[in-house]
C-alpha cells in the first residue's frame, strides 16, 4: 500500500532540461514544486570534475550517464507484421538517466525550427499538393513567430554562441539567411573555427551555398545568463556528446539553472524515486496524483495540483499508457492519440580524406562546426524530387575521441594490420559531412505496449513500431548526394559517402532525437496535448519534451523543447493559475 | 486642573514610561542585534554542522587542541537564557562566564572587548529572541594543564587589552566605522593575523596573515604583491558582498564567513571596513631569488596539462569562475599552505544569491605526486611576473600529513 504524502502544487517527473524550466519558473512565480527523478543526482564538481571527466571507457564505452537497458527498455519491430523484441543494449538512441538528463551529455548542438516546420501540413499541401495517405503529418497548432521569444528566452538561458542570420527580417551577413527571424543576435559570438570546417566553408561558397557557424550550446566565452549563473569558456577539449562537462562550459541545467533553483525553499527535489504512474480522479479528467517508488522497493503517493511529464519522450508516453490516461493509438483504425505521430531522424555522411591537411580532430566541441541550410524544410523547392522535408549539412569537429573515432576509406578490412595502418594514416586528416535530416510520421510508425514483455516493475515494456518512409529515404540519399558533391570541392585525396540504406536498425548509434507519441495540434481526435502543452483530457497534466512534437524537423531538438517549455509554462502562469482548466477549448 | 485631568496627565507619563521600557526589545533593537550578529558571524562557531543554529558543539581546532562552542541560544539550563545582560556584557568584554570560568580565547572576547555596550545589548536582545534550544556541548579537548581554565587569567594579563573601542583623531568617520568592524565584531585578526607561541595575536603584524584550522588566512593588509595592494575598496566590497570579485573567490573558511556574515552586512559598512584595509600598510614583500629553470620548466608543463583549462595559459583565469592567478596575493602569499591544500584537495567557490554559480577546483592530491605539485606552484608563483619563495616536495608532504591525520580526529 502506498504512503500518502502532503500534497505540493506541482509534481515533475523527471528532472532534465523541462523540468528544470518549469521548476524555475514557478518556483519563481511562489508555488511549492517537487521534481521525482529516478536517477541520482549530479553536479560538475563531484560528478564531472576536469581530473576525470574525460574517461571514454566509462562514460561511451560502459555508458555511464545512460539508462541500462537491464532496469528500463523499450521493444521494437519494424512493422506490424513482426513480433517486437527486448533492446537488451543501448544503440540507435541514448535515454539518459539521472538529474540533468540528456542535458547533460548532449553536444549541444541548438538549433530553432524552420516557420514551416511548424505549418508542415498545411504549407507543404498548399505549395506541392495533397501528402500521400499514409502520412499523419499535421500543424503544430503553435506559430514561429509566438515561439520566436521562447527561442530567444533559451538561447539566452543556455549562452549559445552562434551567428544570426535574419534579425527582424534583415538577412546578416555570415549567419544561416534561412532561419525565422529573431529579434536580436545570439547572446555568444561564434566559437573560434578550426581548419576541417573552414574547408567545408571555402567549399560550399564555392557551390554556391551560403555556409555559416552552428548554434553552440558551449561557450565562446565567459558568460552570465539572465538568472546569474557563470559558465566558463570552452577549452574545445572534445569531450561533449555522452560526457559530462567538467569546465562549465557546455549548457545544461546543472550549469544554467540548478544553482539558483536549488536555493529555493519552494522547491524540492527526490532522487532515485521512479514514478510508476499517474493517478486520476473517477472522473477521468483530474489528475491526482503519482505513485513512486524509491530504491528500497517503498511506494508512495504524491498528490499534486498540477503534474507535469519531463521525462524523455518515450517515457512519457509510456507513463500515459501504464496510466491509462488518453485513448491509446489504434493503427488499424487510426483512432486514438497516445502513441501516435512518433517519429525519429535519419541520418547520414561523408568522409573526406586528405593527405595534405591535418585536421586535428581533437580540438572539439560538441557544437563546433559549419552548417548550411540550403536543403532544409522548405528551404528549396521540392517540385519533381518526391519527398517533403529535408536537413542541413554540417562538417563538425566534435571529438577525436580515440576509441570511437577511427575514419578509414571504403574498402579497409574492419580489423588486423591493414585497418591499424589506415587508421594511423588518416586519423589526423579527415573531415566529415554529416547530413541531419527530418523523418516525417506515418500510420504505421507508433508507440504501444508490448503484449509479451514486461519491466523490472512488472508493468508492459513500451514498443515501438518504427521504419523509415520512402520519403525519408529519397530525402536522406538527396542530401548525401549534395554533401558529396560539396567533398569533392574540398579537394580531398577520396571520399566515402556513407548512406542510409534498408530498413531503420535499432542497433547502430544514429540519434537520440526521438519524437512524438502525445502530439500536440488543434483537434483533440488527432494530438494529445494542446498549444500549450496541456493534456485535452486532463486539463491539469501537461507533457513536456519531444514527445508532443507531431513530426520531426531536420534540426537537433533541443532548442525547440527549451521554447515550447518556457511558452507552456508562461501559460501557465499567465492563464491557468488564474481560471485553473482547459487553456484551449476544443 | 482637576483630578480628572491631572489623572490622565500621570497616566500619560506612565505610559511614556513603559514605551521607554519596552524600547529593550523593540523591533529596531532586535533587528539591529541581529545585523550585529550578522557582523559577529556568530552563527558560524556557535552552529554545530547539522545542528540547530546558535545551539553550539561545533569542535573548534586550535594548536592546543578542541574546544567546542557554546550554547547561546536562551535555554535557561544549557543556553544563556539565566544570564543578566551584564553577566552577557562581561562574557563579551572580559572573556569571563557567569560561573566565574574564564573562557577560551578561541572565543574572540579580545576583539568583542572593543564592541560598546548599546551594541552588546542590542546582540543581546536578538539572541532573547531565538528558538532555546537544550544541547550542552562536549567539554574541551585541550593538552595539560591548559584544561584548567583559570590559567586564562595570565593569559589575559599577558595578551588581552581590555577595552572598549576608541576612534582615532584625524581620522575619517568611515575609516573609525571601519575600524569598529574589522577590530571588533568582525574579529578579522582572529585569522588573518599570525599568533605567537600562546595562541595571542601578533599584534605587530596585524592582519598578516595567520595560520588557522589548516589554512593559510591571507595577508589584508594594503601590501602591494602579497596583500590587497592590487585590489581597489570597490573590489573589496565587491569579494565581501557577493564572494568574488574579479582577483579571487571565497573558498574555504572566508566561503562560510561570507556566506553568514559579510554578504549580510549594508554596502556602507563594508565599504567602510575596505577603507580601513586598504589604510592598512603592512609590509612589502621581500625579493626572491628566481627558482631553477628546471624547476620552472616541469611546473609550466603540469600547469599546461592541468591547470591551464581554467585558469588559461596567461594566468589570468575566467574572471569571477576560476581566480586568475598572474599578480594573485594568494599566489604568492608568504605562507603557501593554502594553496597546497586547494590543490591537493580542491576547492570550492561559496556561491551567494549574487554569484549562485559554484565554481569549483577539483582535488588534485590523487593524481599529483608531491614532487609535481611542489614544481607547479613554484611556477605559478614564479610566473607572470609573480614573485614568492618556491614550495618544496616537503611542504606539499607535511600538509598532506596534516590533513590526513585530521580527517582522521574528525571522524
Amino acid at each position: 500500500m502506498a504512503k500518502k504524502l502532503p500534497a505540493v502544487d506541482v509534481a515533475l517527473v523527471g528532472f532534465g532540461w523541462t523540468a528544470a524550466i518549469v521548476a524555475e519558473e514557478l518556483t519563481a512565480a511562489g508555488l511549492d514544486v517537487l521534481a521525482l527523478e529516478r536517477g541520482a543526482w549530479r553536479d560538475t564538481p563531484t560528478d564531472f570534475a576536469v581530473t576525470f571527466a574525460q574517461d571514454e571507457l566509462r562514460y561511451m564505452w560502459r555508458r555511464s550517464l545512460f539508462q541500462e537497458p537491464a532496469r528500463q527498455t523499450l521493444t521494437f519491430r519494424n512493422s506490424m507484421d513482426q513480433t517486437a523484441l527486448p533492446m537488451r543494449h543501448l544503440g540507435s538512441f541514448l535515454p539518459a538517466t539521472g538529474v540533468g538528463g540528456a542535458g547533460i551529455h548532449w553536444n549541444g548542438q541548438n538549433w530553432r525550427f524552420l516557420p514551416t516546420d511548424f505549418v508542415a501540413r498545411s504549407h507543404n499541401e498548399a505549395r506541392y499538393g495533397t501528402l500521400p495517405e499514409s502520412m499523419t503529418v499535421q500543424d503544430w497548432g503553435v506559430t514561429y513567430d509566438e515561439l520566436e521569444p521562447y527561442y530567444d528566452k533559451f538561447e539566452y538561458l543556455c549562452g549559445i554562441s552562434g551567428k544570426a542570420g535574419n534579425i527582424k527580417g534583415r538577412i546578416q551577413d555570415g549567419g544561416n539567411p534561412f532561419e525565422g527571424p529573431r529579434a536580436r543576435d545570439y547572446p555568444n559570438p561564434p566559437l573560434d573555427m578550426v581548419y576541417g570546417p573552414t574547408l567545408f566553408a571555402a567549399a560550399a561558397r564555392e557551390t554556391g551555398h551560403k555556409p555559416f557557424p552552428c548554434p553552440a550550446a558551449n561557450m565562446s566565452r565567459a558568460y552570465t545568463n539572465p538568472l546569474g549563473v557563470t559558465l566558463a569558456p570552452c577549452s574545445y577539449c572534445g569531450f561533449c556528446e555522452k560526457f559530462g562537462c567538467g569546465n562549465y562550459s557546455k549548457s545544461s541545467p546543472q550549469t544554467t539553472i540548478l544553482p539558483v533553483l536549488m536555493r529555493r525553499n519552494n522547491f524540492e527535489l527526490r532522487t532515485q524515486c521512479e514514478v510508476l504512474r499517474v493517478n486520476c480522479d473517477s472522473s477521468g479528467k483530474r489528475a491526482t496524483s503519482v505513485t513512486y517508488i524509491d530504491t528500497e522497493g517503498r511506494e508512495f503517493e504524491q498528490p499534486a495540483e498540477m503534474i507535469f511529464l519531463c521525462a524523455f519522450a518515450q517515457h512519457n508516453v509510456h507513463l500515459l499508457l501504464l496510466s491509462g490516461i488518453g485513448k491509446p493509438y489504434d493503427p488499424k483504425s487510426g483512432e486514438g492519440v497516445v502513441g501516435r505521430n512518433y517519429a525519429y531522424q535519419i541520418v547520414s555522411s561523408v568522409d573526406v580524406f586528405f593527405d595534405d591537411k591535418i585536421i586535428n580532430p581533437f580540438v572539439g566541441a560538441g557544437g563546433l562546426g559549419v552548417g548550411i541550410d540550403e536543403y532544409n524544410g522548405d528551404n528549396f523547392d521540392h517540385g519533381g524530387l518526391g519527398f517533403i522535408g529535408g536537413g542541413y549539412l554540417a562538417c563538425w569537429n566534435t571529438h577525436g575521441r580515440p576509441i570511437e573515432l577511427h575514419p578509414t576509406p571504403k574498402g579497409t578490412p574492419k580489423w588486423g594490420s591493414k585497418w591499424k595502418e589506415a587508421v594511423a594514416r588518416n586519423y589526423l586528416t579527415t573531415a566529415t559531412i554529416s547530413t541531419h535530416g527530418a523523418v516525417m510520421s506515418y500510420r504505421t510508425n507508433y508507440l504501444d505496449l508490448d503484449p509479451t514483455y514486461r519491466d523490472a516493475h512488472g508493468r508492459p515494456l513500451l514498443r515501438l513500431t518504427f521504419d523509415f518512409g520512402d520519403n525519408e529515404h529519397r530525402m536522406s540519399d538527396y542530401l548525401t548526394d549534395r554533401a558529396a558533391e560539396i567533398a569533392k570541392a574540398m579537394k580531398p585525396r577520396e571520399i566515402h559517402a556513407k548512406k542510409r540504406n534498408g530498413h531503420y536498425s535499432v542497433v547502430p548509434y544514429q540519434t537520440t532525437h526521438n519524437t512524438g507519441g502525445a502530439a500536440m495540434g488543434t483537434d483533440p481526435r488527432t494530438s494529445f496535448v494542446n498549444r500549450y502543452l496541456q493534456s485535452w483530457d486532463v486539463p491539469n497534466l501537461f507533457v513536456m519534451g519531444s514527445s508532443v512534437f507531431p513530426q520531426n524537423a531536420g534540426y537537433n531538438p533541443t532548442g525547440t523543447i527549451g521554447a515550447l517549455t518556457y511558452a507552456a509554462v508562461d501559460a501557465v502562469k499567465n492563464i491557468y493559475l488564474k481560471n485553473p482548466g482547459p487553456m484551449v477549448q476544443a | 486642573m482637576n483630578i480628572a485631568a491631572a489623572c490622565l496627565f500621570l497616566a500619560c507619563i506612565l505610559g511614556l514610561a513603559a514605551e521607554a521600557a519596552a524600547a529593550d526589545t523593540s523591533f529596531a533593537r532586535v533587528e539591529r542585534g541581529r545585523y550585529l550578529v550578522t557582523a559577529g558571524d556568530c552563527v558560524a562557531c556557535h552552529t554545530a554542522s547539522g545542528g540547530k543554529p546558535f545551539a553550539g558543539g561545533r569542535p573548534i581546532q586550535t594548536p592546543f587542541g578542541t574546544i567546542f562552542s557554546a550554547n547561546i541560544t536562551p535555554d535557561r539550563e544549557t543556553g544563556i537564557g539565566a544570564w543578566t545582560d551584564e553577566e552577557f556584557y562581561n562574557a563579551l568584554h572580559s572573556g569571563v562566564a557567569p560561573s566565574g570560568a574564564h573562557l577560551y580565547p578561541a572565543f574572540p572576547y579580545p576583539y568583542f572587548a572593543k564592541v560598546t555596550r548599546e551594541d552588546v545589548q542590542a546582540i543581546r536582545a536578538y539572541l532573547g529572541t531565538l528558538d532555546p534550544v537544550k544541547s550542552t556541548p562536549p567539554p574541551p579537548d585541550l593538552a595539560w594543564p591548559l584544561g584548567h581554565r583559570f590559567l586564562m587569567s595570565g593569559w589575559n594579563g599577558l595578551f588581552f587589552d581590555q577595552g572598549t573601542f576608541q576612534p582615532t583623531a584625524g581620522k575619517s568617520d568611515e575609516w573609525n566605522r571601519g575600524a569598529y568592524l574589522v577590530q571588533g565584531l568582525g574579529h578579522c585578526g582572529a585569522c588573518h593575523t599570525p599568533k605567537n607561541f600562546a595562541g595571542g595575536d601578533e599584534t605587530d603584524q596585524a592582519l598578516q596573515g595567520g595560520l588557522v584550522q589548516g589554512w593559510f588566512a591571507p595577508d589584508i593588509t594594503n601590501a602591494q604583491r602579497t596583500g590587497i595592494g592590487s585590489w581597489s575598496a570597490d573590489d573589496l566590497v565587491e569579494y565581501l558582498e557577493t564572494g568574488r570579485n574579479k582577483h579571487s573567490g571565497a573558498t574555504g573558511l572566508m566561503a562560510e564567513v561570507v556566506a553568514d556574515s559579510t554578504s549580510g552586512l549594508s554596502k556602507q559598512d563594508l565599504h567602510a571596513i575596505a577603507v580601513y584595509l586598504k589604510g592598512q600598510e603592512g609590509r612589502q614583500a621581500e625579493n626572491t631569488d628566481p627558482p631553477p629553470q628546471k624547476v620552472m620548466a616541469a611546473g609550466k608543463a603540469i600547469y599546461s596539462d592541468s591547470c591551464s583549462g581554467c585558469h588559461q595559459m596567461n594566468g589570468k583565469g575566467v574572471p569571477g569562475m576560476f581566480s586568475p592567478l598572474a599578480g594573485s596575493a594568494s599566489a604568492q602569499s608568504n605562507d603557501p599552505t593554502t594553496l597546497v591544500r586547494i590543490v591537493l584537495q580542491g576547492t570550492r567557490t561559496v556561491p551567494t544569491d549574487t554569484r549562485p554559480t559554484p565554481a569549483t577546483m577539483p582535488a588534485y592530491g590523487w593524481k599529483l605526486t608531491d614532487g609535481q605539485i611542489a614544481a607547479v606552484l613554484t611556477f605559478v608563483r614564479n610566473e607572470w611576473g609573480n614573485a614568492a619563495e618556491p614550495v618544496e616536495a616537503g611542504d606539499v608532504e607535511s600538509v598532506r600529513r596534516a590533513l590526513r591525520s585530521s580527517s582522521r580526529t574528525a571522524k
